[in-house]
């Protein structure tokens, strides 16, 4: 029991990573990962969030889309948006602070493939309530870590000399490469 | 209380067409899509997808045709439905038009293509939260006639099949040597398996973006010296 949760837990983490061998939540790796800060809370609220879509995924398959699976996808969507809404909404009821932190980035939650692609894969590999919550802190650590080190690459490259030509996105594609290539090395940790 | 109500439909009339695109060919709506506005390669909207299932030109074409088709579908809906569609809730209302077509197509694709679907696993379902289809409904069929909308859909999938095929294109024929399964180099090369899996994945995007950004490079280098021979030309006048 503990060593199948570890092994969720630890193949989501790193071998394979949301963003980097899955490319999922690729639009807020490039897009906000200009400054340490933002890249370590975008990555904790979306921690936060796919904890709570596992919960409610879950509820979702147990109970009610038994009878029903052709709407899935439209359940879950529904779902996960009405559930970053309200954690939006309790978070600047009750953490006024941390939400004039996070403020921007909650809403982005919604649409980032991440969230949803973590209700998506629970349902088809039939995780029950302790794998789904596991597997999301896994997911969401992992969207963590590539966020903080993406964003710590980039804040360093601020101060570099870069050419022209590679100044939009090309070199930020390729560092995410080398990070990605450095990922692969994880691969052989849980083929067994 | 009554001048209030008098006032609100007007109010509501103006808030949609607010921020509405100026009136434009339908050709120009197609064409801004492929070209100058493409969505993976100017707008960088919907890059997931397009690295994710990029390792096979038949993906590619699946993946193209689906997100055509689920484009296309929520683009008219959403603007013949326009004018009913209450501000507030309108990203709540595309969003489920949306996730209606990518569940159609998602049935569809399972039936009638069981490989593909496999293959493309929950990238079919996360059409969904595709950046570009959302950005579309949002930015333009949200405003405009059904017309239009279906233009400018068409426009914008077909550019994202594009950016897409050159990626797949590219992938399979170093990654595996073929294309379309056929193989191109002959029994001799020596596949680069790196280029299909993830890192070539961003790899390739990078290099297209690189390619991408020395061609803009250079046309602006262009226009600098032919501003400064005009500049010289005028002095030496």
């Amino acid at each position: 029991m503990i060593s199948n949760l570890a092994w969720i837990f630890f193949s989501t983490l790193l071998v394979n990573n949301f963003t980097l061998a899955m490319f999922l939540g690729l639009c807020s790796f490039f897009g906000v990962t200009t400054k340490m800060d933002t890249g370590w809370r975008l990555g904790a609220a979306n921690t936060f969030v796919l904890v709570m879509t596992a919960v409610s995924v879950w509820i979702l398959n147990t109970f009610l889309l038994g009878a029903a699976p052709y709407l899935r996808t439209i359940a879950f969507i529904v779902v996960i948006a009405s559930l970053v809404q309200i954690v939006e909404m309790a978070i600047k009821k009750y953490l006024p602070v941390l939400f004039r932190e996070l403020g921007i980035y909650l809403p982005l939650i919604t649409t980032n493939c991440a969230i949803l692609a973590l209700a998506l894969l629970q349902t088809s590999r039939n995780y029950n309530l302790l794998e789904g919550i596991v597997f999301a802190i896994g997911a969401g650590l992992g969207l963590t870590l590539a966020l903080t080190l993406m964003a710590s690459i980039r804040e360093r490259l601020d101060v570099a000399d870069v050419p022209a030509m590679a100044r939009r996105m090309g070199l930020v594609l390729i560092i995410a490469s080398c990070m990605s290539m450095a990922f692969m090395g994880f691969a052989g940790m849980g083929s067994g | 209380m009554t001048t209030a109500l008098i006032d609100a439909p007007e109010e509501k009339e103006e808030v949609i067409v607010h921020g509405a695109p100026p009136a434009r060919p339908l050709a120009i709506d197609f064409w801004r899509g492929i070209a100058d506005e493409n969505p993976v390669m100017i707008q960088m909207l919907g890059l997931c997808p397009t690295m994710a299932i990029s390792n096979q030109v038949s993906n590619g074409l699946g993946m193209g045709v689906a997100t055509i088709f689920v484009l296309v579908c929520s683009s008219f809906l959403i603007s013949v439905l326009r004018k009913v569609i209450p501000n507030e809730v309108r990203l709540a209302t595309y969003i489920l038009i949306i996730a209606t077509f990518v569940t159609v197509a998602d049935l569809t694709m399972q039936a009638y293509f069981p490989p593909l679907s496999k293959t493309l696993g929950p990238f079919v379902p996360l059409i969904v939260v595709n950046c570009i289809i959302l950005g579309r409904a949002e930015a333009f069929a949200g405003k405009v006639g059904p017309m239009r909308a279906v233009a400018d859909g068409l426009g914008m999938g077909l550019g994202f099949m594009l950016a897409l095929l050159i990626m797949c294109a590219f992938r399979e024929v170093v990654g595996t040597g073929t294309f379309l399964g056929h193989p191109v180099f002959g029994p001799n090369y020596e596949p680069q398996i790196f280029m299909i899996m993830p890192p070539g994945g961003f790899l390739t995007m990078g290099l297209m973006f690189l390619t991408m950004g020395w061609w803009g490079t250079r046309k602006a280098d262009k226009a600098k010296a032919e501003h400064l021979k005009a500049q010289l030309a005028k002095a030496a006048a």
